[in-house]
């Protein structure tokens, strides 16, 4: 009897260890902008995805390329349909790991973060510097990176070359709380 | 029997760490939200060719668009097949909403006033919960100004209008193919000849296929139920190209039709498209977002 009950205890205990060792968002922030020399456009989604693993750093990334939402509602029409073909692609994603995340003593550290960056149907390594700020019930990341329209076949057409920017900066903002089944 | 709830406890109890072996890719798809989805652009723009598409602009846009269609090309080239005569329609056409539009036009042909309201009621949609069409509700009046009576004669301004009402129910089958039905009614509160009937009823067929991202061909027919017969009326025929260009839709256009209008195409039209006699034409438009997007 005393078995039974220190084993479920046990399972009790490795159940709540589990629980805490994930963590996610369901409305993370990511924006792009791209600046050119006729305009600036910029889109946000607030529906991002995310899943971070605190025991090995492990995160992954997904959203939906129709929720980014534009000033110009014409514009996002064309950004789906032309530009990023949505419902051919519907969906971002990332898959990577925040390097060394245990190892993360102070509050706000920049660290690096490294993955697979896959859009518009091509997969691209990236690697960039994320802010983690890391409380007993919240990882919060933060951070910007480039990325080349190019490297994932999104052509631009030579009659709006000049208003569109041939890198984009990618902006994120991911508030992770624990994961609860 | 301790010994077998004790192993069902711990099969419960164990399930949760099923979990741990779970990637965290399968968790967002298993968290990832309804996805169910409006399909978007089924056609490029508000028109088909001569008649509307499904399509409404988005909240806020205000849409400026030049009709334009010359004379006819088999009409020699002392006419310089058809380019020395020409119509033209300017139209205001502001979104209040995603769905509802409302719109104020004016053509050079018999000096016409038009104003419509558009309401798209249902939308084609993907995902969770799949919806198989667009349908969309037209209703337009147009007044006649051209003053091509006798003084003693002079119509009241109710003598003046026509009505148009149209149901558009369109289906993109693929990115690439999208067909349109449209059954219409138009009434006209007065006629030349008294044996032209006043109400008329018409079926729109219409169908659009791209041949690049921004290039499609175009094609619309309206075969009318019971037309003027005093002008030997004919059913309205149209193929064309569609050019989209960031904020510009260009559409080459080539008719039976003179007119832009609902009343006027496909009440009439007199042409034979394949007689020759074909107007050449464009439609131009430009979207100014006036009210911007939450």
């Amino acid at each position: 009897m005393k078995e039974f009950y220190c084993s479920i205890l046990c399972v009790l205990f490795l159940n709540a260890l589990n629980a805490q060792d994930k963590y996610i968002t369901k409305e993370g922030f990511v924006s792009f902008f791209s600046h050119s020399i006729v305009e600036d456009i910029k889109a946000d989604n607030n529906q991002v995805l995310s899943i971070v693993d605190a025991t090995n750093g492990k995160i992954a990334i997904q959203l939906l390329m129709r929720s980014f939402m534009f000033k110009k509602a014409l514009m996002q029409e064309h950004f789906n349909e032309n530009y990023v073909e949505s419902y051919k692609y519907p969906k971002a994603t990332f898959s990577g790991e925040i390097v060394n995340f245990n190892e993360i003593e102070a509050q706000n550290s920049e660290v690096e973060i490294t993955g697979t960056l896959k859009l518009h149907g091509k997969e691209k390594e990236i690697s960039t510097m994320v802010k983690v700020e890391r409380t007993l019930n919240e990882i919060k990341l933060s951070g910007s990176f480039k990325v080349d329209v190019a490297d994932f076949n999104i052509k631009i057409p030579s009659i709006v070359a000049n208003n569109i920017a041939k890198t984009i900066k990618v902006s994120f903002e991911l508030h992770h709380k624990p994961y609860v089944q | 029997m301790f010994n077998n709830m004790k192993n069902l406890f711990v099969l419960i109890f164990m399930l949760p760490l099923i979990g741990v072996a779970q990637d965290l890719e399968a968790i967002l798809e298993q968290e990832a939200p309804d996805t169910t989805l409006q399909v978007a652009g089924t056609f490029n723009g508000t028109r088909l060719l001569n008649g509307h598409s499904v399509e409404t602009r988005k909240n806020g846009i205000l849409e400026f668009l030049i009709s334009h269609r010359f004379g006819r090309v088999n009409s020699g080239f002392d006419e310089l097949f058809g380019l020395d005569d020409s119509n033209i329609r300017f139209g205001f056409e502001y979104a209040l909403t995603d769905d509802f539009t409302l719109a104020l036009g004016r053509s050079s042909f018999e000096k016409t006033f038009d104003g419509y309201l558009k309401y798209r009621l249902l939308h084609q949609k993907t995902g969770d919960k799949p919806f198989p069409f667009s349908l969309t509700v037209f209703g337009s009046a147009t007044e006649k100004t051209l003053k091509d009576y006798l003084p003693e004669n002079k119509p009241s301004f109710s003598d003046r209008l026509t009505y148009t009402g149209q149901v558009l129910l369109a289906r993109k089958f693929s990115p690439n193919l999208s067909l349109q039905f449209a059954p219409t009614f138009v009434h006209f509160n007065t006629v030349t000849e008294p044996e032209d009937p006043h109400d008329m009823v018409a079926l729109g067929f219409g169908a659009r296929m791209k041949i690049s991202k921004r290039v499609s061909l175009n094609a619309e027919y309206y075969y009318n139920l019971n037309p003027f017969e005093s002008i030997e009326a004919k059913n309205s025929l149209a193929f064309g190209v569609d050019i989209e260009t960031g904020g510009h839709i260009f559409q080459l256009v080539f008719t039976n039709s003179r007119s832009m209008i609902e009343k006027g195409f496909i009440a009439e039209t007199n042409g034979s498209f394949f007689s020759g006699d074909i107007h050449f034409g464009f439609n131009i438009s430009r979207a100014f977002q006036i009210k911007k997007q939450k």
